[in-house]
């Protein structure tokens, strides 16, 4: 093991940056808001598994199954949702779906 | 030896997630994706975590991504001018928050003392499961529930009215 804790952790914080301005740049586009928690729940799951590989403990690997798991329900419900609005206003922007404005 | 395996990797990374969000088609942005969980896999494996690594390849590349790509060929969002990019005005605030998060590793990395690589050769598939299903059996219980919640949710979701 001679990958020190704190190189891991700065990809793991560069990845979690460019997740964030994913989601922030490509706010008018579900899909792409989407690819950015995508981006970012990897860089979680690396700093888990970096921190399993310091300590010598399973908990963090355990964990980042757990979170695997999640997104997957996560995505699971977002994309029905998108097919679901899209059925009903013909598109993905953010900005069509303005209805509950008072 | 590791360590630069590491850094190519880290490197493949992270130049496919800037080309993933940084694309002007969302078929493009998935494809970039996948490369670079594939390189993340392999990152994975290298700090001792085979079954993550393993898992990394079947569910976020294979499933997550091909659900994604389905989406997006089901509705027909592969055309350019459907996906409105954002235009330079709006990558501003990303920019910002991009830079004031890297200088804040930066000033961390300037005032910390780094830390010791252990002695550690992984954790096998053995051990991981012995914690998982012993030490974390009800957090395996929760997590079966909450699948099948977002399984009846999606069903509810996606059914012709």
């Amino acid at each position: 093991m001679s990958i020190p804790l704190q190189h891991v952790l700065i990809l793991a914080s560069i990845l979690f940056a460019m997740g964030l301005a994913c989601v922030v740049a490509w706010r008018a586009n579900v899909i792409m808001m989407l690819i950015g928690i995508e981006i970012m729940l990897n860089a979680v799951m690396l700093v888990f598994v970096g921190g399993s590989a310091q300590w010598g403990m399973a908990d963090g690997q355990i964990f980042s199954l757990m979170l695997m798991a999640l997104t997957s329900a996560e995505v699971s419900l977002a994309l029905a949702m998108v097919v679901y609005l899209h059925r009903r206003k013909k598109s993905v922007n953010t900005d069509d779906f303005d209805s509950m404005k008072g | 030896m590791e360590a630069i395996l590491f850094y190519i990797l880290a490197t493949a990374t992270l130049i496919g997630t800037l080309c993933a969000i940084t694309a002007r088609q969302a078929v493009r942005a998935i494809v970039y994706l996948v490369t670079s969980f594939f390189a993340l896999a392999l990152i994975f494996y290298l700090l001792g975590a085979p079954l993550v690594a393993a898992f990394e390849v079947i569910i976020y590349a294979g499933a997550i991504m091909v659900l994604f790509l389905f989406v997006i060929m089901m509705l027909d969002l592969g055309h350019p001018e459907k996906m409105q990019a954002p235009r330079l005005a709006d990558w501003w605030p990303a920019g910002l928050l991009f830079v004031a998060i890297l200088g804040s590793v930066v000033v961390l990395v300037g005032t910390g003392r780094p830390q010791a690589p252990s002695a550690f050769t992984g954790i096998s598939v053995r051990e991981f499961s012995l914690a998982l299903f012993k030490r974390y059996g009800v957090a395996v219980e929760i997590i079966s529930m909450q699948l099948l919640f977002a399984l009846v949710g999606a069903l509810y979701l996606g059914r012709r009215r």
